[in-house]
């Protein structure tokens, strides 16, 4: 981020504001989602106590009653794939009836997609209006860490209540607690193929094979999976550097072998339908060593051992401590800061607000305004908080994210959405985003002040030469159109 | 740099388009490689999302067990009414490929079957994944292997990549830096806003440059527009399927491929892109000559033919790579379609493909001969392709391509010979 070294920051007139304002517009705008008109006055004080602050009281829930949880939600899959069958096997004895079969396999999208929807529109609700934006962020970034994506049609309609679900309730609480929800939640076992995954020596597997159906099985193989294993120890936990092997993966993917979900047919029989359900006869029997430790057989409780094991460690620390050094200081992060938050991650036995708490206090956090540039995403909160702009119903609330290429819920990747400059700076998207302020200009021009807005979203971060253009403006639309366009609304 | 006098804002403004830089900023600096970089040769990958059924694309008639097994979905042989395109006396192109059978006549395509990347399992994100990043296991790099081509022929800050759409796929990501551009939705910025922003950026070295680069793309991919009918049933970007979604799309697409050649056309414009198709996912009532499958084959087929017009001369030093993530099942399923495969078809079309031929090591359609008893098994690594072109196309070594773009691939030996000696 060198070339951020020669940008204009400002030069207000005082030097003691210059310190206060500039805090604050961290605070509001790196640390939150974007400033609020009378926000930036409100943290002005005491920036850092006010995103202390921020971390006191309940978890950031999102009870909104009309939200599915993922039970349901599965439950509903379970049902239309049984009525499918049954029309796929009319539809195969009666040559007729075409339009009955693509009636059925129609169905799922139709079901999934408007609970995809108002899951996502509530996030995006409570980003835009959340008087604790830091904490929303956190669980944003929580998310994207234990990323899943809609691309992959079996999440679609449980990506947002697996945020709800397992992200949001331990945000607040240890990584540990964190890390054990995901890894037991439906949306993570489906995206990552964990349920399915059978031990080659487990009850079920000898079953098949005694009937022969590793080699019948057209459409479904019958074995261990080994992607959630190496995605919890590459991405979720120690790191790609983390010092683990591929005979550490395999032994990783036996342990959590029969961590499944409840409900459905044949392997899937048994437990709660939709919720997280162990099936014995799935685990691959038997004593395991990963990572220079042992894990005794003691079927569920073997994987719980693991997972422990693994946040506990110096590399996860690392791990962790690095992606928040990345997220909020910059694109690089200082080694001296990400020391600290491991060692204080480590030191609380992976107590996320003492960490949080930790990346507040890093001085490299506050030293150098808009380092970071803001992704899709940011640029959309940003942009809805400060113009105080109502968020619409349905898709259009969405269309914005999608416009400026951040779906939500859709990294496409277990490894989430990447956080660095280049990965969002292309010259595309920065033209995406220059046309959608100038309709949002438009739109709101008259009925903004542009260059009073500005000092409320930017604060010590506003340049002289954005005030300027912005007062200079043909017009209120012009002048939004400026504002949103600014180098300095375009970081954080 | 505080005073940005308003004269400044009042000149710009009364020079009116002209000076807004369009021309002003492709004369003074160049958005993309400089001509001499590599050799003249263009490589477009388009990424069929979805999954092909290569089956139908390319109807293998001659197999014994085609014509049973696919049921109502077969292609009828090329004597049949209805029937394809015959290529040889085992493979025929679907009747939707009109321009490619041209082509295929004319030397220019070459077609290629049971081919797939090194992945074997069925999902769609996965196998995107591989096909894209060009490595053996899903996720397991952050870049593609067209961006690590690019780099090793990458001079200085030379842009010789284009990725045409709202987002740089895997394949166009990682070290070299790369240009994009997408047809935009919002109606045009007025030149004196553009303006005051191109100001407001003037010392920022970063957006202004991006900004720049937008201008220029944008203005290039704007001289290939011509108004012409609407192309409808287009395959989209739309991720999830809507009608709407998909008539816009469909625009989009014909908008896009007329940039695309805009791009290529240049001397100084890139050497490589990627474009993305989709709605190749045909669970149900994929239809056989005529139905789904064949309408978004038309419409791959005309914009094919499309940018071959628009490309004029620099067609000639043309390779247009299709493949997709997986096939899909040698039966057809309970409603109508197929499922997710492993073997399929891709298709090396362009003035420089040394084509008129099918190279495939055919591996038969009848029930022992299929993978896993289901699909049409895989005899060739779309890798070999891949390296091929960029060897003679790009003028990559065998070790770079073995190490850098394709890493462990050594069992991908690089076909050679699929481009035309200049």
């Amino acid at each position: 981020m060198n070339q951020l070294a020669s940008q204009p920051i400002g030069k207000p007139r005082v030097v003691a504001v210059m310190a206060d304002t500039n805090a604050a517009a961290i605070a509001a705008n790196r640390f939150g989602l974007g400033a609020r008109p009378g926000d930036l006055d409100h943290l002005a004080g005491d920036p850092r106590g006010a995103l202390r602050g921020q971390l006191l009281g309940s978890a950031p829930l999102l009870a909104d009653a009309g939200l599915l949880d993922t039970a349901t939600v599965l439950e509903r899959v379970a049902e239309l794939r049984l009525e499918r069958k049954e029309q796929k096997r009319e539809a195969a004895s009666e040559a007729t009836n075409e339009a009955a079969a693509q009636a059925a396999v129609q169905k799922l999208p139709a079901l999934l997609r408007p609970i995809y929807v108002d899951d996502a529109v509530a996030r995006v609700r409570s980003g835009v209006a959340t008087d604790r934006p830091f904490l929303e962020r956190l669980v944003h970034f929580w998310s994207n860490h234990f990323a899943v994506s809609v691309d992959k049609q079996a999440v679609l309609g449980i990506a947002g209540a697996f945020e709800r679900e397992a992200i949001r309730p331990h945000v607040l609480g240890s990584f540990q607690e964190l890390l054990l929800a995901v890894e037991q939640h439906p949306a993570m076992l489906l995206y990552l193929d964990n349920a399915q995954s059978v031990g080659p020596n487990s009850d079920a597997a000898r079953k098949l094979s005694r009937h022969g159906f590793w080699v019948h099985a057209p459409q479904r193989k019958v074995g261990i999976n080994e992607n959630l294993a190496r995605e919890i120890l590459e991405l979720h936990t120690l790191g790609v550097n983390g010092g683990y092997s591929q005979a550490d993966v395999t032994e990783f993917a036996k342990v959590i072998t029969g961590w499944s979900i409840g409900g459905g047919q044949g392997r899937q029989r048994g437990g709660d339908p939709g919720r997280f359900y162990f099936r014995e006869a799935l685990h691959e029997p038997g004593r395991r060593r990963m990572l220079g430790r042992e894990y005794p057989e003691s079927g569920y409780a073997q994987g719980v051992a693991a997972l422990r094991d693994l946040a506990a460690s110096r590399a996860t620390a690392l791990h962790i401590a690095t992606k928040l050094c990345r997220h909020f200081i910059a694109d690089e992060p200082p080694p001296a800061a990400v020391d600290r938050i491991s060692s204080v991650f480590l030191a609380s036995s992976g107590d996320l607000p003492s960490v949080y708490r930790a990346l507040i206090d890093a001085p490299e956090a506050w030293s150098e305004p808009l380092a970071k540039y803001k992704t899709p995403s940011d640029y959309v909160y940003s942009t809805y908080r400060a113009l105080q702009l109502p968020v619409p119903e349905g898709q259009k609330a969405l269309a914005p994210f999608e416009l400026l290429g951040q779906r939500n819920f859709s990294p496409g990747s277990p490894a989430g959405w990447p956080d660095r400059a280049a990965d969002w700076d292309g010259s595309a998207s920065l033209l995406k985003r220059i046309e959608w302020a100038d309709q949002l200009g438009q739109r709101m021009g008259s009925h903004v002040a542009a260059a009073a807005r500005a000092a409320q979203s930017l604060g010590g971060t506003l340049s002289d030469r954005t005030r300027i253009a912005i007062n200079h403006a043909e017009s209120g639309a012009q002048g939004l159109t400026l504002l949103l366009a600014s180098p300095e609304f375009m970081r954080r | 740099m505080t005073h940005i006098s308003r004269r400044r804002f009042l000149g710009h403004g009364a020079l009116g388009i002209g000076a807004l830089g369009m021309g002003a900023l492709w004369t003074t600096r160049l958005a993309f490689g400089a001509p001499g970089v590599g050799a003249d040769g263009r490589v477009v990958f388009i990424i069929m999302r979805g999954a092909l059924d290569g089956l139908s694309a390319v109807p293998p008639y001659g197999d014994p067990a085609y014509l049973s097994l696919r049921g109502t979905l077969a292609i009828p042989p090329p004597d049949a009414s209805g029937g394809g395109l015959q290529l040889d006396k085992l493979f025929a192109l679907h009747p939707s490929l009109l321009f490619l059978h041209e082509r295929y006549a004319g030397g220019e395509l070459t077609v290629m079957h049971a081919a797939a990347t090194p992945y074997r399992e069925r999902s769609h994100f996965d196998g995107q994944d591989v096909l894209e990043s060009g490595v053996t296991l899903p996720h397991a790099s952050e870049s593609g292997w067209l961006n690590r081509a690019l780099q090793l022929k990458d001079a200085g800050s030379a842009r010789l990549g284009i990725a045409l759409g709202a987002n740089v796929p895997l394949v166009m990501r990682g070290p070299a830096e790369v240009a994009s551009w997408s047809p935009s939705k919002l109606a045009n910025l007025s030149d004196d806003t553009l303006q005051r922003v191109t100001d407001l950026y003037s010392k920022d070295p970063v957006l202004s440059q991006r900004l720049a680069d937008a201008l220029v793309s944008n203005a290039i991919a704007a001289e290939g527009q011509a108004p012409q009918e609407a192309m409808m049933n287009a395959p989209t970007n739309a991720p999830m399927d809507a009608s709407a979604a998909q008539r816009g799309g469909a625009a989009r697409y014909v908008e896009t491929v007329r940039a695309l050649a805009s791009f290529l056309r240049r001397d100084d414009g890139p050497r490589v892109a990627v474009m993305e198709t989709s709605g190749w996912d045909t669970h149900a009532n994929e239809g056989g000559a005529q139905g789904q499958l064949a309408q978004r084959l038309a419409a791959l087929d005309a914009g094919l033919r499309e940018l071959c017009t628009a490309l004029g001369p620099v067609w000639r030093n043309t390779t247009v790579l299709l493949a997709t993530e997986f096939g899909r099942t040698a039966a057809s399923n309970g409603t109508r379609g197929t499922d997710h495969g492993t073997g399929s078809a891709a298709l090396l079309v362009g003035g420089a493909v040394a084509g008129g031929r099918v190279l495939a090591d055919w591996p038969g359609l009848h029930a022992s001969a299929l993978y896993e008893g289901h699909d049409l098994r895989p005899t060739l690594d779309l890798r070999s392709v891949m390296k091929g072109v960029l060897h003679d196309q790009l003028q990559l070594s065998d070790r770079e391509l073995d190490t850098v773009v394709f890493p462990e691939s050594g069992n991908a030996r690089r076909l050679a010979g699929l481009i035309r000696p200049s």
